[in-house]
């Protein structure tokens, strides 16, 4: 018996020394490197980009695929430490509370299919309620404090009380629901909370709402460097934020940050344009017959002729009164819109509005697609909105609003890339990456990312936020930059694992 | 002490008996322990499988031999690049095997086997890395077969006999490697079928040279098995036009179990037996794995493009005492995958065998059969660069690969 008890330990033996290993196994240490960053506690600040925020709501499968957090997984290799986020209740995403609140906070978009196959468009999601509490807290701060909505000014100290839940009920709100669900006390501010955790590492993605905020509207808010309005509390959401502003709060954060020589990545500000939001609705989706455009053009011949007499009177240039002289031919044709940078002709002729046909130059919002060529009032076949009614100006972006945008980005981006500098971080060039996006692409194993809205893969149903695959991209390109500067080695993520748009047709 | 020199030096020697693809070597307990050799050795009713035409040479009338291996399997895969790292989960296999033979006349003689040449068993974690391309497969077949060998003269037999399989297989892997349901789950297709029969056959030739000099040849036809009436489940696709519905419907699909030809010889020197078989295993009859569904979701192609390949093996056996036989074999076993068709569902490159074993002769009649053998692979670089991606487009997985295989077996043999 004893002699086969040797037996069957030898027997055992034999079965163990045929497990198979490596010559050089990954999980040994030395075969990754944090070099000279530190990512034991990283923690990411930044707004609805780095909450993980995608197809017009916030949930918990978005949130798993923020940067942040897949570059947590990275930093695993390299003795990185745990990634807490404050995970929504669902996947639904949205603020469960009274009809106001889910209207302004809804459920995410899906993509629904018609019954043959082919894609229909987005959609709310309403498969399921949404179940996280609105003005509730968690009790407690997480790795990503990415606060969706939030702008650079709102992330400093002074901004205390933009988590308090009393602030959510005054008009307008002055709290944002995502930071009252993580702030520490009422009156906490958003910089001081990622601080109090003591940070080894941090990234910092923060400015976008500033010039977002304006460009997503159409236009319709007031660019603060015109202005000279340098205080935000008199902001609206639709405004462009002060040069100045910016590059303060934007100090603030990073001394803050960096103070006891916690090491991090700063991110700059995409083009507006590398933005499916922006680039997806044609200026020219006007299909017309030859009758209807003949009518069409009857319909503006007074507006045509006042523009001539105004010209007459010297009120306009000839050039102006050329670029806004209505004219549908057969084929496609440019939508009709209001433009409030055209001269003021209506106290010379009531009946002289700012209309103007669009042209390639103007961005029309992806908001505006499911309104154009819709009837304004459904007993008026000639009420056509970007026909016989023109298209109000918060769905286009004209070549002078996109100048302000990009003029305020230009200044964001120096002072980011001077304080990247200044402070010795690393700096990822996220713009250039996002620019290449949107022109030609970004290969990878099994296809290419572009901004194309749903096609590209790059970007999430409400065109603006990325999709999975979208942060994937950023993860890798944060890789780069702080492999050169800190000497860090980790293994990228393979793009194609990560996914785009979810399809359902769970909706009403 | 002479003797236990030997010992030890059989079982130092002893090494691996496996084979490319999904072809499993257990097919006897006593060839096994040689270097799984057997075409030209008369030795017992394992060759039924090996060679029918030699059973007519047995010394006994009636001849069983039955015997079982425990098969343990391990891979593991990594990839620095992109810091993945996976090993599978596999249970242990046990194939089975059974013989017997009885000698009708002086010139003929009588057999059946049942035995089981192909099978994998593959368990990767649940949407691993490779979980577009598997995440876990079993596939099994049993060869039942009846066989007659003739002796023409002392000097040439001939066997063979037809082949009833019946075999199964379980398939799971991921519809892409993005695909999920709202909630995150991973979309995924479960092919189920069993009870898959066909028909094939097999035919050999054995020429005794001398008394102790043996040639044998023998081929065994290809079988493809057609699979019908299974079940295929669709599990956490988004509810949505665009997608397959979740739900269980009918596929097709066809599975080749190649032929394989073997020659090899043995001889006979006092109490010294040595053989060398070569098999060539006909791959090339596998090209794709192509599943087609009835509810016309789109159809999964999977190319294989596998290129035959050989297998050398030498075994060889010494007469400790009159009651026992010490056994020991090699070989090297050629991988029918060729670059860039590197699957992980059945993750094989070429591979060294070490095998060895031991007969206990109980009584005169009875006989107990052990044997081992492991069965050494390199580790690989390889990728399956045939992957189709969710656009649709050509993809590529790889890494590093390295595989084990060990595989303790019983047997006994009967002769009367």
């Amino acid at each position: 018996m004893i002699k086969n008890i040797k037996y069957i330990a030898v027997l055992a033996l034999g079965v163990l020394a045929c497990e198979p290993e490596f010559d050089n196994p990954i999980e040994d240490a030395g075969t990754y490197t944090s070099g000279q960053a530190d990512f034991s506690n990283y923690v990411a600040l930044g707004n609805s980009l780095t909450a993980g925020f995608a197809d017009g709501a916030l949930y918990i499968t978005g949130q798993e695929n923020s940067y942040p957090n897949i570059l947590s997984t990275r930093f695993a290799f390299a003795g990185g430490g745990e990634f807490t986020q404050p995970l929504m209740a669902d996947n639904a995403g949205g603020f469960d509370g009274t009809p106001a609140v889910e209207q302004r906070f809804p459920r995410r978009l899906v993509l629904a299919f018609n019954a043959d196959g082919t894609p229909s468009g987005p959609s709310v999601y309403t498969g399921a309620p949404a179940t996280t509490p609105f003005g509730a807290n968690l009790g407690g701060s997480f790795n990503n404090m990415g606060i969706p909505g939030a702008r650079v000014y709102h992330l400093v100290t002074e901004a205390a009380g933009y988590g308090n839940p009393a602030g959510l009920a005054t008009d307008p709100p002055v709290a944002n629901p995502y930071f009252v669900r993580l702030a520490s006390s009422p009156n906490a501010a958003v910089i001081d909370d990622a601080v109090a955790q003591n940070p080894t590492f941090f990234s910092l993605w923060i400015g976008n709402n500033d010039i977002l905020g304006y460009a997503t509207s159409g236009g319709v808010g007031v660019d603060h460097n015109e202005t000279g309005n340098v205080v935000p509390a008199t902001y609206s959401g639709n405004d462009i934020t002060n040069n100045l502003v910016f590059a303060g709060a934007y100090t603030e954060l990073v001394t803050k940050l960096v103070e006891g020589g916690t090491e991090g990545v700063l991110l700059n500000l995409p083009d507006v344009t590398s933005l499916p939001f922006f680039t997806t609705v044609p200026y020219n989706p006007i299909p017309l017959d030859e009758v209807t455009a003949r009518a069409t053009n009857m319909a503006y011949a007074a507006y045509n002729g006042g523009l001539q007499q105004a010209v007459a009177f010297g009120a306009i240039s000839a050039e102006e009164a050329s670029k806004r002289t209505i004219n549908f031919v057969p084929g496609q044709n440019a939508v009709v819109i209001l433009d409030e940078d055209l001269t003021d002709l209506t106290g010379l002729n009531p009946n002289l509005a700012n209309f103007r046909q669009a042209t390639p130059d103007d961005l029309l919002v992806l908001t505006s697609s499911a309104l154009i060529g819709t009837l304004v009032d459904p007993s008026d076949p000639t009420s056509v909105l970007g026909v016989g009614v023109p298209l109000d100006d918060q769905y286009v972006l004209t070549p002078q609003e996109q100048a302000a945008v990009e003029n305020a980005r230009l200044s964001f981006n120096a002072t980011i890339k001077a304080l990247a500098e200044a402070n010795n971080l690393a700096f990822y060039d996220v713009a250039a990456d996002l620019s290449q996006a949107a022109n030609g692409g970004i290969a990878f194993d099994g296809g290419v990312i572009t901004s194309q809205f749903v096609a590209g893969g790059g970007f999430s149903l409400d065109g603006v936020h990325p999709t999975p695959r979208g942060h994937a991209l950023v993860t890798n390109g944060i890789l780069d930059v702080i492999s050169v500067k800190y000497g860090v080695n980790v293994p990228k993520v393979n793009v194609a694992d990560y996914g785009t748009v979810t399809i359902s047709n769970e909706v009403n | 002490m002479r003797k236990l020199l030997l010992v030890v030096l059989f079982i130092a020697v002893t090494m691996v008996t496996y084979a490319g693809g999904y072809r499993v070597s257990v097919q006897g307990q006593r060839a096994i322990a040689m270097g799984h050799t057997g075409v030209a050795v008369v030795n017992s009713a394992e060759l039924v499988f090996f060679n029918p035409a030699g059973l007519v040479y047995l010394e006994n009338k009636l001849n069983v031999s039955v015997g079982v291996s425990g098969i343990f399997t391990d891979v593991i895969f990594q990839n620095e690049e992109l810091g993945i790292s996976s090993e599978t989960d596999n249970s242990v296999g046990t194939p089975l095997n059974i013989y017997a033979s009885y000698q009708v006349t002086d010139w003929m003689s009588v057999g059946l086997g049942v035995y089981t040449p192909y099978g994998s068993e593959v368990s990767w974690p649940t949407d691993w890395a490779g979980s577009q391309l598997v995440n876990n497969i079993d596939l099994a077949s049993i060869y039942i077969q009846p066989v007659l060998s003739f002796k023409l003269s002392d000097h040439f037999s001939i066997g063979g006999g037809p082949i009833f399989v019946t075999g199964s297989v379980n398939f799971n892997r991921n519809a892409t490697r993005t695909t999920t349901d709202l909630e995150g789950n991973r979309s995924n297709i479960t092919v189920d079928d069993s009870g898959v029969t066909n028909w094939g056959w097999s035919v050999g030739a054995m020429v005794n040279l001398t008394e102790d000099l043996h040639l044998g040849f023998n081929y065994r036809s290809e079988i493809i098995l057609e699979s019908e009436d299974g079940t295929a489940t669709f599990a956490n696709f988004p509810n949505s036009p665009g997608a397959p519905p979740n739900e269980t419907t009918g596929f097709n699909a066809e599975l080749p179990l190649p032929a394989e030809l073997s020659v090899g010889i043995s001889y006979t020197y006092k109490k010294w037996l040595f053989a060398f078989d070569y098999n060539r295993q006909f791959w090339d009859v596998y090209e794709s794995l192509d599943i087609t569904f009835e509810n016309g979701a789109p159809s999964s192609v999977n190319p294989r493009n596998y290129k035959n390949s050989s297998a050398y093996r030498f075994g060889l056996q010494y007469q400790a005492t009159e009651k026992i036989a010490l056994r020991a074999g090699y070989y090297h076993d050629e991988t029918p995958v060729q670059p860039g068709f590197f699957a992980p569902e059945t993750p094989r490159n070429d591979s060294d065998g070490f095998t060895g074993g031991v007969s206990f002769a109980v009584t005169s009649k009875l006989a107990i059969d052990a044997s081992f053998f492991y069965l050494r692979f390199e580790e690989i670089d390889a990728s399956y660069d045939f992957g189709s991606g969710s656009t649709g487009a050509q993809e590529s997985f790889g890494g590093t690969y390295k595989s084990s295989v060990f595989a303790p077996g019983l047997g006994l043999t009967y002769k009367m």
